[in-house]
């Protein structure tokens, strides 16, 4: 589904990523593990379209998506949850969810979603007049999902979900991510936490400053060694 | 008294408003003031003068057309002065639109000459209208009522409509606006056409009011919407609204307590007491830095 190539991204003279190849296949959880600065937020930035790459191809269902404009990433099935949830502080639950269906116009369609939102987080719906500012971190993180699965995404890219939440909520993130994938929505997750990340994942690929140094099916990696030892804490 | 000052400084401070909706607008989206609003006012109102006088059009039709006009001028500003520098520093997109700014009222002064031009004495009928002890005309009747429809129809486009939804979430957080599958350049391009509209619509009733159109209006008219804008928290539209319509009354009030020499002294007075005090101004927020 999407196959990057060769990725190498540069900010000026820092050398962010450095020849990056990885796949992801219909219906998968991948995750892409690893330290701060390893250069994970840079790769779904690429793909999104917000960051531009210095070489490299990324290809999307057959199609060479690598220089596209970010709103056309988005038209194209691809919507991410951005690190730190980003949601809009000032602007309304409901309205942060409308934004996530910005570039849809069936309106049947947009109100059946939004139900299914509302449906998998009870909480978005007694807080939907709310603006966004007021939620806790948590209820920001279910509002970022939300306002994802608005787009009716094929592939969702998740930036560090669990980052900052109490590991009760992370427990819940995480179980709420692997039902978003039972519904058939393909998922690349990047994180920090990769005890979490490899327990809900197919396979897994491990990023150090900028290259892949390990890469396999989860449950492996989550045996492997050096894993335990890097980002298990053993 | 008091009363009829009221009614004079918030006629004059909602054209201000009108100017300062536009800085505050462009400044929410992309942190940028624009110094060129102010001669986008000018052209409106040379716009409006020329349909009005030349062409004879109808007051209210050259209102209209003076505000696509100069809706599109911001539009084709932004395009060839601010894009291109768009990943530049901040500070080569401001002089860009000093420059901007120095060439359209130049521009102006090569096509219409130095000297000030009224409108037509019929344009709109003057009547006196008597509220109690004050008078209101028809002229300052129309001007609150164009700019309060305006500004309406503003906040409905920004409330409730979808690009209106848009600008805010650009304004609030530009990346993750695009990753909604917003078209950001989209949005910045409205957000110049509809702040320079209201500029233009404010240049027409100023011209009618001052009963006077000239190259250099726009600098002073700027200066002051700016303040206004600053006073109500720039990237604020009901601060820019506030801010205009105090500055007005303040003006007003000032000159009617005999500082008639310090009128133009009085906003920018008002400016640098809002930066001491209150950086953010009314309606402004904190300054977060996004990490």
């Amino acid at each position: 589904m999407l196959v990057v190539e060769n990725l190498s991204v540069s900010y000026g003279a820092i050398n962010a990523l450095k020849g990056i190849s990885f796949e992801i296949t219909k219906g998968e959880i991948v995750a892409l593990i690893g330290a701060n600065g390893a250069g994970k937020t840079t790769i779904l930035n690429t793909i999104s379209g917000i960051v531009e790459p210095k070489t490299g191809k990324i290809t999307y269902n057959n199609k060479d998506i690598t220089r596209v404009v970010p709103h056309e990433v988005v038209k194209l099935g691809i919507s991410q949850v951005p690190e730190g949830r980003r949601v809009f502080p000032k602007m309304s639950v409901l309205e942060n969810l409308e934004m996530g269906a910005y570039t849809r116009s069936d309106k049947q369609g947009i109100k059946q979603d939004m139900a299914e939102v509302f449906q998998r987080f009870p909480r978005l719906e007694e807080r939907k007049k709310q603006l966004a500012k007021t939620l806790s971190g948590g209820e920001q993180q279910m509002l970022a999902m939300g306002r994802a699965l608005m787009a009716r995404p094929q592939l969702l890219l998740m930036d560090e979900p669990s980052m900052g939440l109490a590991p009760i909520l992370v427990e819940e993130i995480f179980n709420i991510i692997a039902e978003i994938n039972k519904t058939g929505t393909t998922i690349l997750l990047v994180e920090q936490n990769a005890h979490m990340a490899l327990s809900v994942s197919n396979r897994g690929y491990v990023l150090e400053t900028g290259e892949i140094v390990l890469k396999g099916e989860a449950s492996d990696l989550a045996q492997n060694p050096d894993v335990r030892k890097a980002y298990l804490g053993e | 008294m008091l009363l009829q000052q009221l009614i004079n400084g918030i006629t004059l401070g909602s054209t201000y408003a009108l100017i300062a909706l536009g800085y505050t607008m462009v400044y929410g989206i992309i942190a940028l003031i624009n110094f060129a609003h102010g001669e986008i006012f000018m052209a409106g109102a040379f716009a409006g003068l020329f349909m009005v006088t030349v062409l004879k059009i109808n007051i209210f039709l050259s209102l209209i057309l003076s505000m696509v006009f100069c809706m599109i001028m911001g539009v084709v500003i932004e395009r060839i002065a601010y894009r291109p520098l768009r990943k530049s520093s901040r500070l080569s997109a401001l002089i860009s639109a000093i420059g901007v700014s120095i060439f359209l009222s130049t521009l102006a002064l090569m096509v219409f000459g130095a000297d000030a031009k009224g409108f037509p004495d019929n344009t709109i009928p003057l009547i006196q209208i008597k509220l109690g002890p004050a008078e209101i005309s028809s002229l300052q009747l129309l001007i609150l009522g164009i700019s309060a429809f305006l500004m309406m129809a503003l906040e409905f486009i920004v409330r409730k409509t979808k690009i209106g939804k848009a600008m805010r979430a650009t304004s609030q957080d530009y990346h993750t606006a695009s990753l909604m599958g917003v078209n950001v350049n989209r949005v910045i391009s409205v957000t110049f056409a509809l702040g320079s509209s209201l500029a233009a619509a404010g240049g027409v009733l100023v011209g009618i009011l001052y009963n006077s159109v000239s190259f250099n209006m726009g600098l002073m008219a700027g200066l002051k919407a700016f303040a206004a804008a600053v006073l109500g928290g720039i990237g604020s539209i009901p601060g820019a609204m506030f801010g205009g319509i105090f500055l007005g009354v303040a003006e007003v009030m000032g000159v009617a307590a005999g500082y008639s020499s310090y009128r133009d002294a009085i906003a920018f007075a008002i400016l640098v007491l809002v930066l001491l005090i209150k950086p953010t101004g009314l309606f402004g927020q904190k300054i977060q830095k996004k990490v």
